[in-house]
């Protein structure tokens, strides 16, 4: 604890150095904006200046935290999120609205892209022409067409319920479906009508049509760039090039060809991004950059996951022999760190951004709050469960607490300690993939790229990697067995019982 | 010396120990003997300091026992239980030497000791090179008394040394030890269950009952002069059926 604390007034205290010309660019975790990143960070690159990507991130409550930290320059978003989810005052939609209010955060936003990434309506096309449906006031004529709507929209105020009221729909047959199985119950005639977002790549396809929003009933959900002022005042080159290459040069027939692209046709999204910037990038050379990244981000995992579990021994272990020694203390002990582990991972790096921002850092704090609890009761039980009379003839030997300890305690206890420490890191092999959310990177950068794009072999590139290095670990801590468990004890367990 | 004076202890509602004394004469052997529960161990306990009483006191060499400053009988007793008490991870030889480490002993002076040791209780090196889980009982409980012996002590306190023995390698140890302790003349407690015990080692024997003193004396006393039934009871209750002594 004294050693997490000490960390934590160390970052606060200390201040960043100076950043060199790096600009840090982030996203969140799904295809449309890592696309707008990638094409952020490819056109400040082409002009010799450094990017660092932290692409990725687990949602608006980090990437918002980390601009407005400094953990990042600038990330794609939407004027309804800016609103809505960070200001809070769905009246501020307008984008010199927004800018005003963002000033005395130190943030700024970019005039729109130029597409608006908003809830929609479609229809099969068939339909469509058939039924001559272009605006959604067209419904009112049609009450026996069928309708799929994801959860979400169906119970969100600025959907389903809200869009009904405004328009006056009666729609007959209304239920609810998993997103992404919409599509096929349309293309089966299943289903006529269905909720989606304005820029979906699906929409790039024949079989569907948009209805138009003619009572302008949605949000505007404008894309943006979200930028601290800062930056745009350090490097006013860099924000230029943002702006000549982005801001209005996008709409939404654009973006969905661009998400298709990367979505339904299985480009990577650094291609994707090369293609729009007039540059393409062959499926070889692609490969050959996935696995030089697969080999850094085994470094970033392995280093996060030794770096978590080393830290967590030399707290971990003291803290459970103070628990073992003092039955109170203890408890509020085992409670607190018991405790610890309820906290949902994301929450939790949520809440440390404005103390240490993103990356890895933060990473490293809550994978060492988590590997704690193992290793504090393996080592509590260890001590708790050892036979009272041989701890007595300790004292009657005159080995002092110290020596006791040492030469009794922990070696008898060993067992338990390590069976702690082994859980505790195969555990955090796993719980490291949630790093990636705050862009430090390992195997769960893999994961979230490909769950965002859909991809199962992306998915599997982060995933199987992570399984061999806990089956990596189980072997190593197999071998570590031998070497720390006392000889006298491996031949007590041997024993038949 | 060992002097007990009216010691009582409780645990809750639970009377371990009511009005206990007792002296133990330097050089010899005094027995603690009753059922399981009488309160032999606690006393032990006591005298080790590891207990403290809620009355009364306990003297060794007239020195007052307390279990805070109980360092300086570090040295001074030796103490040794049911099956040797020996530490598995430590092999034989390294829970024989942990007590003189501990007091900081020169390597040489060490191994000096484990020698002489090892040869009064008959035991060779390569047992001491084993682990306890290698050891047969009988072994294990020799160690135990090595390593009760390492530093010398003049006072040793035993408690149920022999009860998870054989009866035949009991019978050879109690012999063997008794030799031992005469060999050496150190002051002995030794709590025991068994009547045979009793009679081979007390010279004085103490029976306890629900943590009180029944009677105390010789094995002859006792047997002649029970102070009440019980006593003939506790010592008849272990005594061959007379079928078995028709034999022999």
């Amino acid at each position: 604890m004294r050693l997490a604390g000490t960390l934590l007034l160390l970052v606060v205290l200390v201040p960043a150095p100076p950043a060199a010309a790096v600009v840090k660019i982030g996203s969140k975790s799904f295809t449309e904006n890592y696309i707008l990143a990638e094409i952020a960070a490819q056109a400040i690159e082409a002009t010799g200046e450094a990017v660092e990507r932290r692409l990725g991130l687990g949602g608006t409550g980090i990437t918002y935290r980390a601009v407005a930290h400094g953990s990042i320059d600038v990330y794609p978003e939407y004027t309804g999120t800016i609103s809505r989810t960070i200001l809070k005052d769905p009246a501020a939609d307008s984008p010199e609205a927004i800018r005003a209010r963002l000033r005395s955060q130190g943030l700024t936003i970019s005039a729109p892209l130029g597409f608006d990434n908003t809830y929609a309506l479609a229809v099969r096309d068939d339909l469509a022409r058939r039924l001559k449906l272009t605006r959604i006031s067209d419904l009112t004529r049609h009450p026996e067409l069928r309708a799929v709507f994801s959860s979400g929209f169906l119970e969100r105020d600025d959907g389903w319920p809200g869009l009904r009221r405004q328009y006056g729909l009666r729609l007959a047959d209304v239920r609810v479906i998993e997103h992404a199985l919409a599509y096929q119950a349309l293309a089966a005639s299943a289903a006529d009508l269905t909720d989606i977002f304005s820029t979906d790549g699906r929409l790039t396809r024949p079989g569907l049509a948009v209805l138009r929003d003619d009572r302008r009933f949605f949000p505007a959900y404008a894309a943006v760039l979200l930028a601290r002022v800062d930056f745009v005042e350090r490097d006013p080159g860099a924000w230029a090039v943002l702006e000549r290459t982005l801001v209005g040069r996008i709409d939404a027939a654009t973006m969905a060809r661009l998400n298709a692209r990367a979505d339904l046709d299985g480009r990577s999204v650094r291609q994707v991004a090369s293609g729009f910037l007039g540059r393409e990038v062959s499926d070889a050379d692609e490969r050959a950059r996935l696995t030089r990244e697969l080999a850094s981000l085994t470094l970033d995992h392995l280093l996060l996951v030794a770096a978590a579990v080393l830290s967590a021994t030399v707290v971990g272990v003291p803290l459970g022999i103070l628990a073992a020694r003092r039955a109170v203390l203890g408890h509020a002990e085992l409670m607190a760190v018991g405790v610890l582990q309820t906290i949902p991972a994301l929450a939790l790096l949520c809440f440390m951004i404005p103390l240490l921002g993103i990356g890895t850092l933060p990473a490293l704090v809550a994978l060492f709050l988590y590997a704690l609890l193992p290793i504090v009761r393996g080592t509590y039980t260890g001590l708790a469960t050892l036979d009272r009379q041989l701890l007595e003839i300790a004292d009657v030997l005159g080995l002092g607490r110290w020596r006791r300890l040492a030469r009794i305690e922990l070696p008898l206890a060993s067992v338990n300690v390590l069976a702690g420490i082994k859980t505790s890191t195969i555990w955090t092999v796993g719980t490291a993939t949630l790093a990636a959310f705050v862009g430090a990177g390992g195997y769960g950068t893999l994961i979230v790229r490909g769950l965002a794009l859909d991809d199962v072999t992306t998915i599997l590139a982060g995933a199987v990697p992570a399984a061999l290095m806990a089956l990596l670990f189980h072997g190593l801590f197999e071998v570590l067995d031998r070497v720390l468990i006392p000889r006298g004890l491996r031949v007590v367990m041997a024993r038949p019982a | 010396m060992i002097a007990v004076h009216h010691v009582s202890k409780r645990y809750g509602a639970t009377v371990a120990l009511d009005d206990v004394s007792l002296e133990v004469a330097s050089g010899t052997t005094h027995v603690l003997l009753g059922s399981s529960g009488a309160g032999k161990s606690t006393l032990v306990r006591v005298i080790l300091g590891l207990v403290a009483p809620d009355a009364g006191e306990v003297l060794v060499d007239g020195v007052a026992v307390t279990p805070a400053p109980r360092r300086h009988l570090v040295g001074g007793v030796g103490y040794v239980v049911q099956e040797g008490g020996l530490y598995p991870h430590l092999t034989a030889g390294g829970n024989v030497r942990l007590p003189a480490e501990a007091a900081g002993w020169p390597g040489e002076h060490v191994a000096r000791r484990m020698s002489e040791l090892a040869a009064l209780v008959e035991l060779h090196d390569g047992v001491l090179r084993r682990y306890p889980a290698e050891l047969s009982g009988g072994q294990r409980q020799r160690i135990g008394v090595m390593r009760a012996l390492m530093l010398d002590p003049p006072v040793l306190l035993l408690d149920e040394p022999l009860g998870a023995l054989d009866p035949i390698v009991r019978a050879g140890l109690q012999t063997e030890l008794r030799r031992i302790f005469a060999a050496l003349g150190k002051t002995v407690v030794l709590v025991t269950h068994d009547v045979r015990e009793a009679v081979l080692f007390g010279a004085a024997i103490t029976l306890l009952r629900n943590g009180k003193v029944v009677q105390q004396g010789t094995f002859a006393e006792l047997a002649q002069r029970p102070v009440e039934p019980f006593v003939t009871d506790f010592l008849l209750a272990q005594a061959p059926p007379a079928e078995l002594r028709a034999y022999f």
